[in-house]
């Protein structure tokens, strides 16, 4: 079943840098591809022999550990190249680390690093597959990706809905990430937040902007709140902590006021008791751990499909 | 010395605004009156001869970063791209800030014997926009302006000091206007490409708003001010009411930012990082009237080069800056002459007469008598811009694969051919 429908989508991408490079059929492949690995029972190790590198310059706990379960499950062999477990030593350029990303012949590079653009730089490098897992404030497709899966499995569809992204927008590759899927996909996104993290650009990539929660929340069937870094306060984007939960916070007050049916996103890690409550963030219409268990899913489809292009 | 005749070219000098078929005569390093007996004729037909052309804002790096640049690569360069002078900013390795400095640099430029390149000195001691730096004793070894180029001057009170000072020596001085306050981190233009890229923009207004406080000081004090590397359409609207209100104000804009637009970022390649940043068409447009309507003086390259290690790096990690004396005239002839938006003797004019004039330097006319600084231009040549081939050190340039088409043929610098393609 997974072969005939590996045989039947249409993806023609080289790397995965960006939602924004993708066409809409090959954002519906990784969902149906990904549907269909959560039904597989046995898969057997269609990668096996190959290897995925992970380079990861930049702390990361769950996308990481999620390429890593998902490599292993197709039965790719895992590097880690991340340079605080490897001699890797700071100083060393991106164009090093690139060169020796493809002298050691891998199939797959997974790259997260500080600069947007990073994966770019590789990608002009290595032979192998790049898989952005986050670059700066660019973009984080399988996080998107993995996103949508969710809200198909909740909600049924990834079209027609309306979607509140809440947070630091300017600084979210999240963010970005989901905006390009939805405009190809054909939801309404509204952006929430404090003006000085919501940059007004950002209404001509198709999103509404607001900076009033309280008014977007009976409508929106996706409300998705984004880590907050406290080093934005340090930066002067915000006055305190305490005024930012109290304007753009998922309070349980606030977590009362949402539509029949919407659902509660975030991408973790969360930042308890600022953006999101607890009541938020355990309760039934949270399905942010099941965001995580989808991570696996998409990132194996993602691999697949990569693979299948070469 | 010997004589030559050029034969036969289209003899473009716009401090005559001569533009007529003829032959020009050099004889003992001057511009002389024909005829007589050549000891070499060049012949011109179907090219230009123009006043030899002037890139008033180059970085030469020597002394201290010879890595990046030499006086000798920089001069070679400018000469292959038709240069006959270049003004050499002071934010070399070491800050050319003090008599010595600006000695060396002439020194060395004379070793070389091929383009002038007369140095500028720094405004402030070390670069570091605290204490004037001795603008006079400079003056008199040679600074033909002044600037802390690479650095804006933050604090107001110690630019309009330097205007006030300055006037005795008639010498301009030359701001990089930027309030780093709002461009902390930047690595583009601010605007909708960066906020879809995801990178750190640098708004306009960080220059605009400078460029006011520079203007309005310079009218104040009566010193003149140059602004070196105009990108915004507020800081050329600004400029435009400046020079409307009587202010002694000048300005340049760089062949990128007369050319390029903020999406040429789109693939996050450093060769298109610059300071300041490419900005929007609507920039570029604003740029291209105000340098034909005059309101921009000239065309200078901001010649930036950097070591290919540094600029093969990652957008955030890289510094700013592209060369090009080796691309700037064949840029301008093929997107702004060729195109019919700039006409040939308006920009000629902006690389030879009004560099001269804001730099005082006796250069850019072809009138009798003057330093045969000569430049004999193909305006048809088309070629590739490969930096494999430049002569400068540096080697990034958003020009790279473009096909141009008019390069300089013949370079002479003081009558002596230095350059023949």
């Amino acid at each position: 079943m997974l072969s005939a429908l590996l045989a039947k989508v249409r993806w023609t991408q080289r790397h995965l840098l960006g939602i924004r490079d993708l066409s809409r059929d090959e954002i519906l492949a990784v969902l149906s591809v990904a549907s269909a690995l959560k039904q597989e029972k046995d898969l057997g190790a269609p990668l096996k022999g190959r290897r995925l590198l992970a380079f990861f310059s930049e702390a990361s706990t769950r996308t990481k550990l999620s390429f890593g379960i998902a490599a292993r499950a197709l039965g790719l062999e895992v590097i880690d190249l991340s340079p605080s477990g490897s001699s890797l030593t700071k100083g060393e350029t991106l164009k090093d680390t690139a060169l020796t990303i493809e002298s050691m012949g891998v199939r797959f590079a997974v790259v997260r690093h500080s600069a947007s653009g990073a994966p770019h730089f590789i990608s002009r490098t290595v032979r192998g597959a790049v898989i952005n897992a986050g670059d700066g404030a660019n973009e984080h497709p399988s996080q998107a990706l993995l996103d949508l899966l969710t809200m198909q499995e909740a909600l049924g569809r990834t079209s027609g809905l309306k979607i509140a992204l809440v947070g630091d927008i300017t600084h979210s590759r999240v963010a970005r990430s989901n905006l390009w899927a939805h405009a190809k996909l054909g939801n309404e996104v509204t952006l929430v937040g404090p003006p000085t993290l919501v940059p007004r650009e950002a209404a001509a990539l198709g999103a509404r902007i607001t900076y009033d929660l309280d008014a977007v929340l009976p409508e929106a069937d996706v409300v998705m709140m984004l880590r907050l870094q406290l080093e934005r306060q340090q930066a002067g984007l915000f006055p305190s902590t305490m005024e930012y939960h109290r304007f753009w916070g998922l309070t349980r007050e606030r977590f009362a006021r949402l539509k029949k049916g919407a659902i509660v996103m975030h991408p973790g890690p969360m930042n308890r008791g600022l953006e999101i409550s607890a009541e938020a963030a355990d309760s039934d219409r949270s399905v942010i751990l099941q965001q995580v268990a989808n991570g696996v899913f998409v990132r194996m489809a993602v691999l697949l499909l990569l693979d299948q292009a070469r | 010395m010997s004589t030559i005749l050029i034969r036969g070219g289209r003899i473009l000098d716009p401090a005559s605004r001569r533009d007529e078929p003829g032959d020009l005569w050099i004889a003992d390093g001057r511009i002389a009156r024909g005829p007589g007996k050549p000891d070499r004729t060049i012949d011109a037909s179907g090219r230009w001869v123009v006043p030899g052309l002037i890139d008033m804002h180059v970085h030469l790096r020597e002394p201290g970063r010879e890595d990046k640049e030499t006086i000798a690569g920089g001069a070679a360069a400018a000469v292959a791209g038709g240069f006959t002078s270049v003004a050499a900013m002071a934010n070399a390795g070491q800050p050319v800030d003090s008599a010595a400095g600006v000695a060396y640099v002439r020194a060395r430029a004379a070793e070389t014997g091929l383009a002038n390149v007369f140095p500028v000195g720094a405004v402030s001691k070390g670069l570091a926009g605290q204490e004037l730096a001795e603008l006079g004793t400079m003056a008199q070894a040679g600074a033909v302006a002044f600037s802390d180029d690479g650095h804006p001057i933050a604090n107001s009170e110690l630019l309009r000091r330097a205007l006030e000072y300055a006037r005795p020596w008639n010498k301009v001085v030359i701001s990089h206007c930027e309030d780093t306050m709002l461009t902390r981190d930047a690595v583009m233009n601010e605007g909708r490409v960066s906020v879809e890229l995801g990178l750190r923009g640098w708004p306009a207004v960080a220059e605009a708003s400078v460029a006011a406080r520079d203007a309005l000081l310079a009218r104040l004090t009566g010193g003149r001010l140059h602004l070196a590397h105009v990108s915004a359409r507020e800081t050329v609207d600004i400029l435009r009411f400046m020079k409307a209100a009587g202010a002694p104000v000048s300005a340049e804009a760089a062949p990128h930012h007369l050319t390029c637009t903020e999406e040429c970022l789109r693939a996050y390649e450093s060769r298109f990082k610059v300071n300041p940043p490419l900005r929007a068409q609507a920039d570029v447009d604003a740029l291209v009237a105000a340098l034909a309507d005059g309101t921009i003086d000239a065309i200078a390259s901001d010649h930036a080069p950097h070591t290919v290690e540094e600029k093969e790096r990652e957008l955030a990690a890289c510094p700013n800056g592209v060369v090009g004396l080796e691309t700037t005239l064949g840029v301008v002839l093929t997107d702004l002459v060729a195109t019919g938006r700039v006409s040939a003797m308006r920009t000629i004019e902006a690389m030879t007469t009004a560099p001269a004039r804001i730099l005082g330097i006796d250069r850019g006319t072809l009138a009798d008598g003057a330093v045969a600084d000569v430049t004999i231009v193909d305006p048809h040549l088309r070629w590739t811009v490969d930096p494999a081939r430049f002569r400068s050190r540096g080697r990034s340039s958003p020009f790279t694969g473009r096909e141009l088409r008019g390069a300089a043929v013949v370079t002479l610098v003081g009558g002596r051919v230095v350059y023949e393609r």
